[in-house]
């Protein structure tokens, strides 16, 4: 080891510090070698902005006079139904939530103007939001009905928590069909008339730490404009995938889960999103300091997008039967450059995620570490990494048969 | 009196564009100058163009377009960026027709050549950041 975390902090504290973004590392090793910048360069800062959608907040917004318990009743913010199994006033809303009456997708494609994750944005921005509640009542919560403006800065708690976000590599998405699809991977064209993706490729965290040698649960992060931390590997974590030579996963793999206060967070960073025929979701700005801790680290954050490689996938037949089989592999460089090629035709690219804010992230991260004003976490336990044996199962179906229609759920 | 307006003719993708416009410069005697002509991701026919001639040749033209179903849409409507809601993403990029979005090499940023558009709207639903609007 070259150096500990404490020792960085130190630095940290001291002002001196060396810290340059994940793009800015590629230059300089690509000009001094590995072995100096190593030595050199205490902490290299990630970013990533895009729609992630396993998102959400919870909030508890105060007892009301009288008493009423959310719990087992229902509670919407702005129309937008939240999720109110918890006890008396705390409540969850999740970005890709829909009011009741949206017309989905009724008429295809579906418009997805207003949802959760929208109701996040208006509530980081300060703007007051529409709280409405029925309950059953008890003897402690005789209250059944409440209708009220609420605002963040009256809530005793507004935090986000993200079950799945900063995926390590994603896939890259086209539509062999006839017909144009509308998918969360944007509008896709007939024909392989457009290939779209969805990482930021050389700034994104998890393809700059690929085997989770620094990030690990507790790893204190930028979070959609504040301070989050790591909480969990995310949902659908894989790290035991087809990796290339540089040990970087060429499709979708590792995830996080991340926590932070939404009141110190703001919407530049935390965004509604309406993908047109798919849903609502939210993009979230996640920035992630790579502590320069060895060699080997140094050189998996200093990768560059012409050795980070997206798997193509046809959303019009294999992804939404889940089958297999691919249309090859891609680099980020070919995919950034514009236009790619797929069985000889050339197809033009656009990424969904912007590449432009995940720079902006990684450099304010760059400025804050400089200035003192975050310091680095040793992670508590490390995610599960390739030997750990964990793997995203696929669902087994084992039908209901009779009892299905007896419960009278639908 | 003469008259010259820009237009979108939107049209089904049965329809053959070339052959109406033929028929607006041979029977209605309407000058023309195509600035631009694609097929959306719908298969839409789009047609981008000055038509000048006499103000009741243009109705005519007008009249004839309407009866062989094609929709016409006078280029008075703008759509323009909100630069505040635009996160940059790049959605948008492919979507355009007239490819007035394009990506900045050096900073990544999304460009918008508002003069390149021609408000047919495809990019305003595409947009999931809601950044484009039509402004009349
Ligand atoms: S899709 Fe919208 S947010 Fe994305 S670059 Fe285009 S205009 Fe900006
Ligand atoms: S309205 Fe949008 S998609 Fe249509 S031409 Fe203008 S910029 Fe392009």
């Amino acid at each position: 080891m070259l150096k500990s975390i404490q020792e960085i902090n130190e630095k940290i504290r001291r002002g001196q510090a060396v810290v340059i973004t994940a793009e800015e590392v590629i230059q300089a090793v690509a000009e001094k070698g590995v072995k100096k910048v190593a030595r050199e360069v205490d902490v290299v800062t990630t970013g990533t902005f895009g729609s992630m959608c396993s998102s959400g907040a919870y909030i508890n917004v105060g007892h009301s006079k009288p008493r009423i318990k959310f719990g087992g009743g229902v509670a919407y913010l702005n129309g937008v139904p939240t999720y109110a199994g918890f006890a008396a006033v705390d409540l969850f809303i999740g970005s890709n939530a829909l009011p009741d009456n949206d017309p989905r997708n009724k008429i295809h494609p579906g418009e997805f103007n207003y949802g959760g994750g929208h109701v996040i944005e208006d509530m980081v921005s300060g703007k007051d939001i529409k709280l409405v509640a029925r309950a059953y009542g008890t003897d402690c919560y005789p209250r059944k009905k409440l209708e009220t403006y609420i605002n963040i800065k009256d809530l005793n708690e507004a935090v986000l928590f993200n079950p799945r976000n900063a995926y390590q590599n994603y896939n890259v998405a086209v539509n062999t069909s006839s017909k144009t699809i509308y998918t969360y991977m944007g509008v896709l064209r007939p024909n392989m008339g457009n290939v779209s993706f969805s990482s930021a490729g050389q700034l994104s965290p998890l393809l700059k730490d690929p085997y989770y040698q620094t990030i690990g649960i507790g790893t204190r992060i930028f979070l959609g404009g504040g301070i989050g931390y790591v909480a969990w590997n995310g949902t659908q974590h894989n790290p035991n995938v087809k990796r290339g030579d540089n040990g970087v996963p060429v499709e979708s793999a590792g995830t996080l889960a991340v926590i932070g206060d939404l009141k110190q967070m703001n919407s530049r960073w935390l965004r509604g999103m309406s993908w047109y025929g798919y849903g609502c979701s939210l993009a979230v700005g996640i920035g992630i300091p790579i502590p320069i801790l060895s060699e080997e680290i140094l050189s998996h954050a200093a990768v560059k997008d012409e050795d980070l490689y997206g798997t193509i996938i046809d959303y019009s037949s294999n992804y939404p039967n889940r089958e297999p089989g691919t249309l090859g592999q891609v680099s980020y460089a070919q995919l950034k450059s514009g236009e790619i090629e797929i069985q000889g035709k050339k197809v033009p690219t656009a990424s969904l995620s912007s590449y432009s804010r995940a720079i902006e992230i990684a450099g304010i991260l760059k400025e804050w570490i400089q200035k003192g004003e975050f310091e680095l976490t040793e992670a508590v336990a490390p995610l599960p990494g390739v030997d750990s044996g964990v793997s995203f199962k696929p669902l087994k179906e084992r039908p209901i048969g009779e009892d299905y229609t007896n419960d009278g759920y639908f | 009196m003469a008259i010259s307006r820009r237009v979108v003719l939107h049209f089904d993708k049965d329809i053959v564009g070339q052959s109406i416009v033929c028929r607006l410069a041979k029977d209605m005697d309407l000058e023309f100058n195509i600035i631009r002509a694609y097929v959306t991701p719908e298969e839409e026919g789009l047609l981008v163009m000055e038509l000048s001639g006499a103000a009741s040749n243009y109705e005519e033209g007008m009249r004839y377009l309407s009866q062989m179903g094609v929709v016409v849409q006078s280029l008075n409507q703008d759509v323009v960026r909100d630069e505040v809601k635009c996160t940059h993403c790049g959605a948008c990029v492919n979507i355009c027709p007239a490819k007035a979005f394009t990506v900045d090499m050096a900073s990544r940023k999304i460009d918008f050549a508002g003069d390149k558009c021609v408000a047919c709207g495809l990019c305003i639903k595409a947009c999931p950041a809601r950044a484009m609007e039509a402004r009349f």
